[in-house]
């Protein structure tokens, strides 16, 4: 049971953390002041949960290996996350639908795992939900104001949707883990938050009068570690203070 | 004004329950949503406030400085209002 | 409403009561009378100062992504987002004296306005991060806290609130330095380049000597400076030789020495050249950082146009 706990908190925490990286690299370049700010908060945000849970995930680990040597030191293959999360971020219209995407599917899965038997994750998910209520709410808004806005910002959300789109079968892989973590009521059946994920997607984009992309051919593999070529380099830069200088503290 | 900017919105937090909601600055926002959800990011982010209130500033009238002392000054001499104004014998508390 | 004052009374009038008012500690509010020459100070020192903050964030926000680990992340990032927020509050108090946020902001991007010179210096290494938080920082809180007091009200507000805000970054940058010279010879020759690198520029933040300030004595008459650019400096130097000290790191002046008698440290001649030079554009960073703050609005304009279109159409569907 450890190891599969351990290896659901890895998703969970490289969700966070990779996301968390690629929203602060808006930091400094935002579209105006005030959506800079705001993009920090919700790259904050994720960099909170990531160490929450990759600190319990080493703790279930039971190897010594804390919060940061799970974030920093291990090779590609070991990350866990989503393919979504690690792509680039694009324009601002791109920025926005890879949160929204993935702002859809934390909601109802965080709302599910405040109820889970393990303590420990249920806290750490009521303190992300508060924070993942907010970042749907601003993703969600402005896809709606992209999407509805002018002709340009319509184009340019709605090419960000053909593109992200691929990625979101990934989001609601499960595999033998999930099944294991399931019957012990740790985490919550995959199926209804890919329908409450539907749900969301169907309203906002009707709103923001975007189509879902006929062309359905997906992506997966981010949870096997098998991912996107954006991930090594993105790694590349993270790790690269750990991987200079090994074994300081900082 | 150049076409893209947005307007100008005045910014109002109630730092605790009890509290009157006090003008803290001002920001640009497209609408009211968005000026709620920057006033947060920008004016809350140490835990300031519990309340936000966003006015577009073209919606504020102000007084004339230049009126000040026709407004502000007659008050002054009316001394009667405060309670220092009036003589109460030695001996009598809580008046 | 400056017109209603002016009719109301002369102009020598008017000057004497906007002295009186800053000589009793009277702060001037927006709508008040001013002399043009005053709003005029204002508007450059305050923009120039919003500038700063927010190209300010530029050098910093290089090391996000390569921070060593998730604690240093997220205060590197909510310090480099608190700048952001200062430059806003700066660029409000602007607002008051009736000048656009975009066009000085445009102003910026032309080159006509500047912005503080020391963010025109790189960030070579993880170090940097600890030398601009302590000495950066440090020199900008000293000119800072003096300016809480600055008589032009929406400008003291402003600084209260920065003031208050800075008071970790200081903290945060010393922090990372005083690791650095406590760790391994290799962290500790980065925490010295970092110093020898960044010590001068940080003097050069305070502005030219006084006898080369030629705004100063009017500026120091109006309350909006309380010292000048000389004291300021000194006191800074006062106060962070010895924190240099005590974790065995070494200032790279030669010449400095404490003199007993007067209480403060003697430096040696700073190379006004170098900070000339970097003023006019020519300091290793000026292109990129201009070029970076300026295709950021470039990139955003269609954001923004989206968003005041969507905001016509909901008006327009309410009002249905
Ligand atoms: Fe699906
Ligand atoms: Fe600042
Ligand atoms: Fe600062």
């Amino acid at each position: 049971m450890k190891e599969h706990l351990f290896e659901y908190l890895l998703r969970l925490g490289d969700d966070s953390l990779i996301l968390g990286h690629r929203v602060s690299e808006w930091c400094g370049h935002g579209p105006i002041l005030e959506e800079d700010i705001a993009l920090t908060n919700i790259s904050l945000d994720l960099i909170g949960q990531a160490t929450s849970l990759l600190k319990y995930a080493g703790e279930v680990e039971g190897k010594g290996r804390d919060e940061d040597q799970l974030a920093f030191l291990r090779l590609e293959h070991d990350y866990k996350n989503c393919l979504l999360v690690e792509q680039l971020n694009g324009d601002f219209g791109m920025t926005i639908m890879r949160q929204f995407l993935f702002d859809a599917y934390r909601l109802p899965l965080f709302e599910a795992l405040i109820h889970s038997s393990d303590s420990q994750l249920a806290a750490i998910a009521e303190k992300s939900l508060k924070e993942t209520k907010y970042h749907y709410r601003h993703s969600a808004e402005w896809v709606i104001r992209l999407g509805d806005g002018t002709e340009e910002s319509h184009e340019r959300i709605q090419k960000a949707v053909n593109s992200l789109f691929k990625y979101h079968v990934d989001l609601f892989f499960t595999n033998h883990v999930d099944d294991a973590l399931l019957k012990e009521g740790i985490v919550p059946e995959m199926k209804a938050i890919h329908n409450k994920w539907m749900e969301s997607v169907k309203n906002v984009f009707s709103e923001a009068t975007l189509e879902i992309p006929s062309n359905n051919w997906e992506q997966s593999g981010g949870r096997l570690g098998r991912h996107s070529e954006h991930l090594g380099l993105l790694l590349a830069e993270m790790q690269y203070m750990q991987r200079a200088y090994p074994n300081m503290e900082w | 004004m150049s076409k893209n900017d947005w307007p100008l919105w005045e910014v109002f937090i109630r730092s605790k329950q009890g509290l009157n909601h006090k003008h803290v600055g001002s920001l640009r926002a497209a609408d009211a949503e968005m000026a709620i959800e920057n006033a947060r990011d920008v004016y809350t982010r140490r835990s300031e406030g519990i309340s936000i209130w966003v006015i577009e500033s073209n919606n504020v009238y102000a007084s004339d400085p230049s009126d000040m002392d026709s407004l502000f000054e007659p008050s002054q001499t009316k001394v009667y209002r405060h309670p220092t104004f009036y003589v109460v014998p030695d001996g009598i508390s809580h008046m | 409403m400056q017109l209603a004052m002016e009719q109301k009374y002369s102009q020598e009038e008017l000057e004497k009561r906007f002295q009186d008012k800053i000589d009793n500690d009277i702060k001037i509010e927006p709508n008040d009378w001013m002399p043009d020459a005053y709003r005029k100070t204002l508007v450059r020192q305050i923009s120039q100062h919003a500038h700063s903050e927010i190209v300010g964030m530029l050098p910093e926000g290089n090391w996000i992504t390569r921070a060593p680990n998730l604690r240093r992340k997220a205060v590197l990032l909510a310090k480099v987002q608190d700048e952001a927020g200062h430059g806003l509050y700066l660029y409000s108090a602007v607002e008051t004296l009736g000048a656009d946020r975009e066009e000085t902001i445009d102003d910026l991007h032309s080159g006509k306005a500047k912005y503080s010179s020391i963010f025109n210096y790189p960030t070579l290494t993880w170090a940097d991060m600890g030398a601009v938080g302590w000495l950066v920082d440090g020199a900008a809180i000293m000119n800072q806290v003096p300016l809480c007091r600055c008589s032009y009200g929406p400008y003291a507000r402003a600084m209260v609130r920065v003031c208050k805000e800075e008071s970790f970054h200081q903290r945060q940058g010393y922090e990372i330095i005083a690791k650095l010279a406590q760790g391994t010879p290799e962290q500790k020759e980065m925490a010295q380049d970092a110093l020898n690198r960044f010590w001068w520029p940080s003097l050069m933040m305070f502005g030219p000597n006084d006898d080369d300030s030629p705004n100063s004595a009017l500026s120091i008459k109006w309350k909006i400076k309380r010292f000048s650019n000389d004291e300021l400096r000194q006191q800074f130097i006062d106060v962070t030789v010895p924190q240099a000290e005590l974790i065995g790191l070494t200032v790279p002046d030669k010449d400095l020495k404490f003199n007993e008698e007067t209480g403060h440290y003697e430096h040696g001649p700073i190379n006004w050249d170098e900070f000339w030079e970097v003023v006019k554009g020519n300091g290793p960073c000026n292109e990129d950082r201009i070029n970076t703050r300026r295709s950021a609005k470039e990139n955003g304009e269609w954001v923004r146009a989206a968003a005041n279109a969507f905001a016509e159409k909901r008006k327009m569907r309410v009002a249905v």
